[in-house]
């Protein structure tokens, strides 16, 4: 060590707050609503350098409607979104408690993260794919044409489970829906996601595709190859950064987040960004219009930082008083999008407490009318399940030889 | 059908070119792969024929390349993708086992990957530690994926053809050492071009190999040596200079692979030499020395032998001491012949 010179160390990030002492959400840098600026969907992506270090927001905090991203949406829509993400956080709620009844093997909430995949379903078009997370369970809650039994009885990996057991809960499939099927292996859908939507653009179609991560998965090098591959081809796709400020116990600035943004890499790449308030169901589906908008028109990929806040824990694994403040969500500066979305509509007349109440009862017999009619089918924990057999097919499109002698030998082991 | 003389990468084009015709669903991607036509020309003049739509150049990011190609197959596209060489795919190889391998299985068949993965590999040309290796073992341990090794211009085209129309993903490796002519491990001699080889005729239009089928490369009595891609030529040489009439099967698919023709030919020789290039330990030939064991046990008058690359990374200067020559397979065979 040379005199004089100071040694050097190491740095590693820490979140300001851990069980017992209270986060400061300060390295938020957070913008008011309506202040953020809105260019039009030609824009080149140098000029969406100051959008990737603020935030586009929608509503104020006394629930109004703000500025210029304030998206043309009638009542209905909102309704539909209001109810889309209450329909959500039930649904999340009761599956919650159906794995701790031991029904479902293990299950992912995205408690106060309803807004983000709720509002942006509702502003894709039918035949576009999304290549979800497995924290956008949203995208099928809030479609109108997708079974919440189907969903059930994949968690509970019964008889009619449509991946017929093979999954872990929570792995959903729906090409139907444009919903693609969720990998455990984090990242891989976002690199698949700019593939589809080049092969689009290959065809000469108009459908666009949606790429989604979370903040922690950005540390993986697919996300580096989506951004790359998205400029390099102008992709149509959307690509979607949930900073939900967690990456199960590591806190955002563990993934790179510290002083910086998920946004601004998108521009670092040549890719026009926004950072948007995830908790703002107005300010989703505003931004989610532009970026749709951008890439069905040729103009290329966008990347959407959505700063929102994991409010659950990780997963049914999962237990966060163990590294972060009991209370967190309750101070976490851009609230729950529930309560949002509902303050704006009763705000312009559009909504009450008895509808709240009464559509909070309305749901909450769906889901558990669905939950019954999917636990008619049978449980991981009852054994009705798909048949040994069906674990042999689909390998391959034809079962080559050697499966085939594998699942006789099995059924003569289980005939004894 | 015309037929041509062609060499592996003429006819590996020539592959390609006709599925580019016939399958508008088909395109073709990777490293220097569009305008300049590939490193080792194999996709030289598709470009300019088929537009950059449908071939064209990607960046230096094999995960890249086969990701975009698994979500371009979940659209409905037929991609043909290229690893520049085959030691470079591990960066890939996440996607490749996570990913397009179960993408039906997981799925139930909601979503597909019927993509094509070429990559160059294989030794014998002074290509050091990173430019000759031999991973097949990495994706025949995958379930999920095929894997196949052509050793001539005729199989190369048509398994080529083959892979690229299944419907499941394909690991499609291409010996270089056999790209201009076939190559014994005689590395002394001149090279032998394809155009002096029957092999090297090559029909010009549509044809498959079929998967899943091995052929008799040699027909003997003595011996049966099981080998794949530049092996196969080695095991030719051992046989002919030590006077031994080993039955030589390529095995072309190496998995899923077909299991009846080595079955028979080793029921009838009743001894057994497996070949590959690949480091020995865990190596393909393992799996292939315990199905031969599994299935041939009571015909077998010999322990299996098995010649491989040593346990090492493929070095420089010591190419000749560590490729399997038909020295070393010529004293396998005269091993199992004395036992």
């Amino acid at each position: 060590m040379s005199q004089g010179t100071p040694s050097l160390r190491l740095h590693v990030p820490e979140p300001t707050g851990r069980p017992g002492h209270e986060t400061d959400f300060s390295y938020l840098h957070l913008s008011r609503a309506g202040e953020v600026r809105r260019p039009p969907v030609e824009a080149s992506p140098a000029d969406t350098s100051d959008l990737a270090y603020t935030l586009v927001r929608v509503l104020d905090e006394e629930g109004r409607a703000v500025g210029p991203w304030v998206p043309e949406a009638d009542a209905a829509l909102l309704r539909r979104g209001l109810v889309a993400m209450m329909k959500t956080r039930i649904f999340d709620a009761r599956m919650l408690i159906a794995q701790r009844q031991k029904k479902i093997s293990f299950y992912m909430q995205c408690l106060g993260e309803e807004a983000i995949a709720t509002g942006h379903a509702l502003a894709l078009a039918p035949g576009d794919m999304c290549f979800p997370t497995y924290r956008q369970q949203g995208l099928l809650l809030a479609r109108d044409d997708v079974s919440m039994v189907d969903m059930i009885c994949e968690l509970l990996s019964n008889e009619r489970d449509p991946l017929k057991g093979r999954q872990l809960p929570v792995c959903y499939s729906m090409k139907r829906a444009g919903f693609f099927s969720i990998s455990g292996n984090l990242a891989t859908q976002f690199i698949q996601a700019v593939g589809w939507g080049m092969a689009s653009a290959i065809k000469g179609d108009t459908r666009i595709a949606s790429a989604w991560i979370g903040d922690g998965a950005t540390a993986e090098s697919d996300f580096h190859t989506a951004l790359t591959f998205a400029h390099v081809y102008r992709a149509p796709v959307i690509l979607n950064v949930v900073n939900n400020q967690w990456a199960i116990s590591t806190f955002q600035a563990i993934a790179g987040g510290e002083a910086t943004t998920f946004a601004a890499r998108g521009v670092g790449c040549g890719i026009a960004s926004l950072r948007v308030d995830g908790n703002d169901w107005l300010a989703v589906l505003a931004a989610s219009r532009w970026a749709a908008e951008r890439a069905r028109g040729n103009l290329g990929p966008s990347l959407i930082e959505w700063v929102t806040y994991r409010a659950g824990a990780h997963s049914t694994s999962d237990d966060p008083s163990r590294y972060r403040p009991a209370d967190d969500w309750q101070h976490f500066p851009l609230g729950d999008p529930i309560a949002r979305l509902a303050q704006h509509l009763r705000g312009i007349g559009a909504w009450s407490d008895e509808e709240h109440e009464k559509t909070q009862a309305d749901l909450e017999a769906q889901v558990s009318a669905a939950l019954k009619e999917a636990e008619r089918y049978g449980s991981l924990a009852d054994g009705h399940l798909h048949g040994a057999a069906a674990m042999f097919e689909d390998v391959y499109e034809h079962m080559p030889p050697h499966l085939q002698a594998q699942r006789r030998q099995l059924e003569q082991f289980q005939k004894g | 059908m015309r037929v041509a003389q062609m060499t592996m990468i003429q006819a590996l084009r020539s592959a390609m070119d006709l599925m580019l015709e016939r399958d508008d669903n088909v395109v073709i991607y990777g490293q220097d792969v569009g305008y300049f036509g590939g490193v080792f020309r194999c996709t030289e003049g598709l470009q300019a024929k088929y537009g950059s739509s449908r071939v064209f150049d990607a960046p230096i990011s094999e995960g890249g390349i086969v990701g975009a190609a698994i979500g371009m197959g979940a659209y409905g596209l037929r991609p043909v993708v290229e690893v520049q060489f085959a030691d470079y795919f591990y960066p890939a190889y996440d996607q490749i086992v996570s990913e397009a391998a179960r993408l039906r299985y997981r799925s139930a068949g909601d979503f597909t990957a019927p993509i094509t993965i070429r990559m160059p590999c294989g030794g014998g040309i002074y290509g050091g530690q990173t430019h000759s290796q031999s991973p097949e073992v990495l994706f025949t341990h995958v379930c999920g994926l095929r894997t196949v090794m052509p050793s001539n211009p005729r199989d190369a085209k048509g398994l080529l053809i083959a892979s690229i129309e299944n419907d499941d993903p394909v690991i499609f490796l291409e010996p270089k050492r056999l790209y201009n002519g076939p190559f014994d491990g005689h590395h002394d001699r001149p090279l032998v071009p394809w155009s002096a080889h029957p092999l090297g005729e090559v029909p010009e239009g549509y044809y498959t190999v079929p998967l899943e089928s091995a052929t008799v490369f040699r027909p003997g009595t003595a011996l049966t040596a099981i080998a794949y891609g530049t092996m196969v030529y080695v095991c030719e040489a051992a046989a002919r200079e030590t006077g031994i009439d080993a039955e030589i099967i390529d095995l072309r698919s190496l998995w899923p692979l077909d299991l009846p023709t080595l079955v028979a030919s080793v029921k009838k020789t009743g001894r057994c030499v497996i070949v590959h290039e690949a480091t020995r330990t865990s190596g393909f030939g393992a799996e292939l020395t315990a199905l031969v064991q599994e299935h041939c046990f009571y015909h077998l008058e010999a322990p299996i032998e098995r010649v491989a690359g040593w346990d090492t990374p493929y070095p420089h200067a010591q190419e000749w001491a560590y490729f399997p020559g038909p020295a070393r397979v010529g004293a396998a065979f005269r091993r199992v012949m004395e036992d």
